[in-house]
């Protein structure tokens, strides 16, 4: 049950972040989540969007590098400690977890953590056996 | 008639050597009693055209410079008059003023069949469908090209650089065979191809020809294994004439130069004295019997050695090893010296491609700068800020190793590296400006 992540090389330059969402934007995407990892001189733009194969479509037309990678969608109570029991889970079956971010617009009632794993296939497993809330597209969009 | 122009190729060396010799004089000649330059030059060291009596006899003649084309600039060099002269080409000059080259009729007829006989070593016949991708305008690649492509019987269409879209559809629905453009343009066409959704390897394309730059064997290896063609070299120059000075043939032991019309010599770039055969140095060359403007002993800055030893696909015309590097585009960076190659190298080490990149070299008060700066491509990008910072920390740590040189590198977007003419210019050095 993995949900497609849009990653997006950005130059750190003024006014590239507006481009490329105003790109999107008249394209007709609607954006879901998005975190921006940036170093000096570059970042990386990852969005979770409606359609995502027209988004890369759109993107690639415009001459934007950008690529695809399978993440997961968690349920998290929202509650003091909600997000410290779903990550103590994942941390007691090894996996590491690369990054994070929140989905700010969602039809679901609880909080929704975007999460990306060292090992995709292990943390599935974890998530199974110890009950965590794993969403697919379709419930969340 | 492709037959015998080929058979050009096969000649004896003893006559091929009479006929060279013949030629010369004829052109030393022409030069000495046409062109004012040559005669000012010639009548300065006190030599008649009479004192060359053997083809070794031609180092007793000036050589040209480029800077002599600037300061002729634009007819000083020619040795008819304006009326016989039928097209004018220019080269694309960065700094001032361009270099104008005249043509004759005959010329233009030498020319054509130079580069007709390297696409015949290349395989074309009447039966291929050929593609210009160089530029039209001034620039020899495309005129040359087109010339040579209709003189070897090949369906010739004009497209030039750019319009690459376009160019993708037209592989698809007129069954091109044959491309010729710079490998940098075909890189792009390429990635082009590939984001359309379009597998060039099952296009009716087979054979590539590739020159204007100097490009890799693992460019070569690349555009071969993603589109199923066939990579020929093609080089020329347009001070000479334009491409089709010399072409690749079937067994790659680098390109025979058609010297029974461009006599080649190697000497060493900083004292101008020959070197013999298989020592690299600059590549000389005379123009036995181009008309409008004659060049002798002219200086190409290219670094290049010639092997003589007979090919083993039967040619007996001389063999230059493929250009990497120029004795002008030599950098000097805290004092070390550096070629553009030996960056390609050093990205190549990493990632297993070239990308588009380029160098460029800053000064800050007396210390110099280099930068690396590289175009993220598809297949070099991931999602982790770690896989980009160890793209570009690769870079930055291994230079000092491969090139000597500490450099900072950086990554930028498609599209962010300049190009022109379908060329990248690869250096860019603000420390003089």
């Amino acid at each position: 049950m993995t949900v497609r992540q849009l990653s997006i090389f950005l130059e750190n330059r003024v006014g590239r972040l507006a481009e490329i969402t105003k790109i999107l934007g008249d394209g007709g995407i609607d954006i879901l989540a998005i975190s921006i990892a940036d170093t000096a001189d570059f970042g990386i733009l990852r969005l979770l969007v409606d359609d995502v194969d027209k988004a890369v479509s759109i993107l690639s037309e415009h001459g934007v590098v950008c690529r695809l990678d399978a993440i997961a969608v968690i349920s998290v109570e929202g509650v003091p400690g909600g997000l410290a029991r779903v990550l103590q889970t994942i941390h007691e079956s090894g996996v590491n977890v690369e990054y994070m971010y929140t989905v700010s617009q969602t039809k679901y009632p609880n909080p929704l953590m975007v999460i990306k794993f060292s090992d995709f296939e292990k943390a599935n497993k974890a998530i199974q056996e110890t009950g965590l809330k794993q969403l697919g597209a379709e419930e969340i969009f | 008639m492709p037959s015998s122009l080929s058979q050009k190729d096969f000649l004896d060396r003893t006559e091929l050597e009479r006929l060279q010799l013949e030629r010369l004089q004829r052109i030393v000649h022409h030069a000495y009693e046409h062109s004012p330059f040559y005669t000012k030059a010639f009548d300065a060291k006190g030599l008649k055209p009479e004192d060359i009596r053997t083809l070794s006899d031609i180092v007793k003649l000036p050589f040209t410079q480029k800077t002599d084309l600037r300061d002729n600039y634009p007819y000083g060099l020619n040795a008819v008059p304006r009326s016989e002269i039928v097209r004018l080409h220019a080269s694309s000059g960065t700094t001032g003023k361009p270099i104008v080259v005249s043509y004759t009729k005959g010329d233009l007829e030498i020319w054509s069949e130079t580069a007709a006989r390297c696409f015949l070593m290349g395989g074309i016949s009447n039966e291929d469908i050929a593609v210009i991708g160089y530029g039209y305008a001034l620039f020899t690649g495309g005129m040359g090209a087109h010339q040579g492509m209709e003189r070897a019987g090949a369906t010739v269409i004009p497209m030039g650089g750019g319009n690459t879209e376009k160019l993708c559809m037209m592989i698809q629905d007129l069954g091109i065979t044959t491309i010729c453009c710079t490998p940098s343009y075909f890189i792009h066409l390429m990635e082009v191809a590939e984001r359309l959704g379009i597998d060039l390897r099952k296009s009716t394309l087979k054979h590539g020809f590739f020159g204007a730059e100097p490009w890799t064997f693992e460019m070569r290896d690349r555009m071969e294994a993603g589109t199923g063609i066939r990579a020929h070299d093609i080089f020329g120059l347009s001070e000479i004439m334009g491409p089709g000075v010399a072409g690749g043939c079937g067994t790659r032991n680098g390109p025979h130069i058609f010297e029974d019309h461009y006599f080649p010599e190697i000497v060493d770039p900083e004292t101008g004295e020959p070197l013999p055969p298989g020592q690299e140095g600059e590549l000389v060359l005379t123009t036995l019997d181009k008309w409008a403007m004659p060049l002798l002993r002219y200086r190409t800055h290219d670094l290049t050695a010639l092997h003589y030893d007979k090919c083993p696909c039967g040619r007996t015309l001389v063999r230059m090893e493929p250009i990497r590097r120029r004795c002008d585009d030599m950098l000097i960076v805290r004092g070390v010296n550096l070629f553009p190659s030996q960056v390609e190298s050093l990205l190549l080490s990493i990632k297993g491609i070239v990308p588009h990149y380029e160098i460029v070299v800053t000064r800050e008060g007396a210390m110099d700068d280099l930068e690396i700066r590289v175009e993220v491509t598809p297949e070099v990008f991931g999602d982790q800020v770690s896989a980009l910072e160890l793209l570009r920390n690769g870079i930055s740590g291994k230079s000092k190793g491969m090139i000597g040189i500490n450099a900072k590198s950086s990554l930028v977007e498609p599209g962010a590296i300049a190009r022109c003419d379908g060329k990248t210019k690869h250096v860019i050095d603000k420390r003089f400006k």
